[in-house]
């Protein structure tokens, strides 16, 4: 194995493993801060890197669209957006899910408006939770262009079958250079193989439908199919990240868990900013606080008991969510995770704060806040407030 | 006259140096302020990208919604409040684009408000792609090979769609355009003013001089009132590309057809909860 250590973007990252991956369709429409993944492999395109058919549309709702035509016929198909493009795209990723179709898409997470805003936040992922797309988060562009070569095994696998988006932070990641290693092509291509598709259109000889009409006779049970198709899932992710990691070094499985064996308050947090939650661990570990973190790789589905069983031991834990559910009983990552702890024998005090909305930096002093917080709560068994918010003007 | 300092506003300028945007927004400062319109009479709407950034370097009452939507939110503004003057400045990837289906049906509709299209050929926010208004074979970073896609013909669309006022003008000469946008403005029904502008930035070819050399005035012999001569006109491009008034319709606009409109404004007639209690008991 050949090991190619670079210095890119996130984008950049994403775009060189679409290139390995080399779909049949990409279809796409122009959004920050996404918008240069489908530009940087465009030039792959043009410069005859791939086979692909790259097709430009008129907008975001287009783009789903045609992807859901291209994998109907057949093709291993993907794109990126943001935002307000996710979000258009809203009534195209249940008629992609609900058909079945394997696609993948790459989400440069971003807010949504209003106001205007085209900074990080999970906002726009976090709409679609419900949609019954996979969803994995990248921490960093590495996990990144690891998530998305996985993603193609992991939709594809008949058992499971669902459109899948593999999602990093907007400009924290997107566009800020890290060190990284890319994989060789042929090992890429070994990994993933060829894509047999399953009742094609294009196959003339075995003609088939796809989207008409079940209604009070057959929906229920299209709509239950999902639930089993999310549940083999989580076997199929676990299996696909060993199988990566046997292959290239990198393990992944539903979270990782960071010095949280022997912790007794630990950060729950996603993405990009678990990196900055990881070093003010390293400096408290040293300080002599049992202290942790599990950051979350699936969201969909969503991985209850593990979290629960990786959680139980701790005496106080506080969950990040870098979006809000307005009106609900906390963020959307809080209330899946305490939901989680329910029926659990002294299971954790746990409280949520959302951080971050709109690009707003998260640093280490705000973190290190929140630890005594965390520690707080461990030694007074009480919290104050279940959830609120973080680095806000009040 | 009222002075056009009135419309200046504090918000700092995102555009690049040598935009066609600044002139298009000083024109429209001076186009308002010679139609001794104030601030509170005006909504600018807008949707995303560069053009649609206008309405913040404008002091006036102000909606800048969501990327294709400026022309749905315009008619909304303009239905509760018909005694506003709405106009929809933005740009062609944002109006004729992603907010293309609403361009095509608001032609139908004839509400009597102004679109104001920048018309640079190419989506400047997002750096650099094919607009709908791009030429055959416009190269960028996405369209390696050009465009294939034929231009949508905005101007012939609002013509075969019978819009009230359909016209052009250009970002570098400043009297004409002023002179199209308070026509478009005080026309009664859907006015289309596209305006020809340069992107310094990522439309290397549809140049301020590509434009300077092709345009011309439209002169008397034109007679807008034809839609068959208006049709040709609207689609003349190329070595040569024709600014002024291209059409004019007399249809009836939207809001003189709603009875509920006739003798004062939605906003103006308020709520009377008695009233609408009893004719939902009528139904009972």
């Amino acid at each position: 194995m050949s090991k190619k250590i670079v210095a890119m973007t996130g984008n950049h990252a994403v775009a060189n493993a679409m290139k390995q991956i080399n779909p049949d369709v990409c279809a796409a429409y122009p959004i920050t801060p996404s918008t240069e993944v489908m530009q940087v492999f465009a030039s792959f395109a043009a410069d005859g890197a791939v086979d692909t058919n790259l097709v430009t549309v008129e907008s975001e709702h287009s783009a789903m669209s045609a992807c859901i035509g291209a994998a109907a016929a057949g093709g291993r198909v993907m794109t990126a957006t943001s935002s307000a493009g996710l979000a258009l795209m809203w009534e195209m990723l249940y008629v992609a899910s609900g058909t079945r179709l394997p696609i993948v898409m790459q989400v440069v997470n971003r807010a949504l408006s209003a106001p205007i805003n085209i900074h990080c936040d999970h906002s726009d992922s976090m709409g679609a939770r419900d949609a019954s797309w996979i969803q994995l988060y990248a921490e960093n562009a590495q996990e990144a262009y690891d998530n998305i070569i996985q993603a193609v095994l992991i939709s594809e696998e008949m058992d499971v079958r669902l459109p899948i988006m593999t999602c990093m932070d907007g400009f924290i990641i997107s566009h800020s250079i890290e060190k990284m290693e890319l994989l060789d092509d042929n090992e890429v291509k070994a990994f993933i193989g060829d894509y047999k598709p399953h009742f094609p259109m294009l196959d003339v000889e075995n003609p088939v439908t796809y989207g008409p009409i079940a209604l009070q006779n057959f929906y229920i049970e299209m709509k239950r199919q999902q639930v089993d198709a999310m549940e083999s899932a989580k076997q199929v992710i676990l299996d696909v990240g060993k199988k990566f990691g046997d292959s290239f070094g990198r393990h992944y499985g539903f979270f990782e868990e960071y010095m949280l064996e022997d912790a007794e308050v630990a950060f729950v947090v996603m993405s990009s900013a678990a990196g900055t939650v990881k070093a003010v661990v390293n400096e408290l570990r040293e300080k002599g606080h049992k202290v942790g973190l599990l950051k979350p790789r699936m969201f969909r589905p969503f991985p209850a008991e593990e979290m629960a069983n990786a959680l139980k031991h701790l005496k106080a834990l506080v969950v990040m969510d870098r979006s809000d559910s307005f009106g609900s009983a906390g963020g959307p990552l809080f209330t899946e995770v305490r939901s989680a702890l329910y029926g659990v024998e002294n299971a954790p005090l746990a409280f949520g704060k959302v951080f971050g909305l709109g690009g707003r930096d998260l640093e280490v002093h705000h973190v290190e806040e929140l630890f005594k917080e965390l520690d707080k709560a461990s030694k007074t068994g009480t919290i104050d407030k279940v959830t609120d918010y973080i680095t806000v003007r009040v | 006259m009222i002075d056009t300092s009135i419309f200046d506003s504090q918000v700092d300028n995102a555009w690049c140096p040598g935009c066609g945007n600044f002139s298009i927004l000083k024109t429209l400062k001076e186009a308002l302020a010679e139609l001794e319109l104030k601030p509170h009479q005006i909504v600018l709407v807008s949707g995303i990208g560069q053009a649609a950034k206008q309405p913040h370097y404008i002091k006036a009452n102000v909606l800048n919604g969501l990327h294709g939507r400026a022309l749905p939110a315009a008619i909304g503004v303009k239905i509760a409040n018909h005694k506003l003057k709405v106009i929809v400045t933005s740009g062609d990837g944002d109006l004729y684009g992603e907010g293309g289906n609403h361009f095509i049906h608001n032609l139908r509709r004839n509400v009597d408000i102004t679109v104001i299209a920048h018309d640079n050929q190419v989506y400047g926010l997002t750096k650099g792609q094919a607009s709908p208004t791009s030429d055959l074979g416009f190269k960028t970073k996405v369209q390696v090979d050009g465009v294939m896609l034929e231009p949508i013909h905005q101007l012939a669309l609002a013509v075969t769609l019978r819009a009230n006022f359909v016209a052009r003008s250009f970002s570098g000469n400043r009297e004409h355009l002023k002179k199209m946008m308070k026509a478009a403005i005080t026309s009664k029904g859907f006015s289309l003013l596209d305006v020809l502008q340069p992107c310094v930035s990522f439309n290397k070819v549809n140049t301020f001089k590509w434009y300077k050399e092709r345009v011309y005035e439209l002169d008397e012999t034109h007679d807008h009132t034809n839609q068959t001569a208006a049709f040709q006109k609207a689609l003349e491009w190329g070595e040569k590309i024709p600014i002024g008034q291209i059409y004019s319709d007399k249809r009836p606009t939207f809001e003189e057809q709603q009875f509920a409109l006739k003798d004062s404004t939605l906003v103006e007639k308020g709520l009377d909860l008695e009233k609408a209690r009893d004719i939902i008991q009528s139904y009972i």
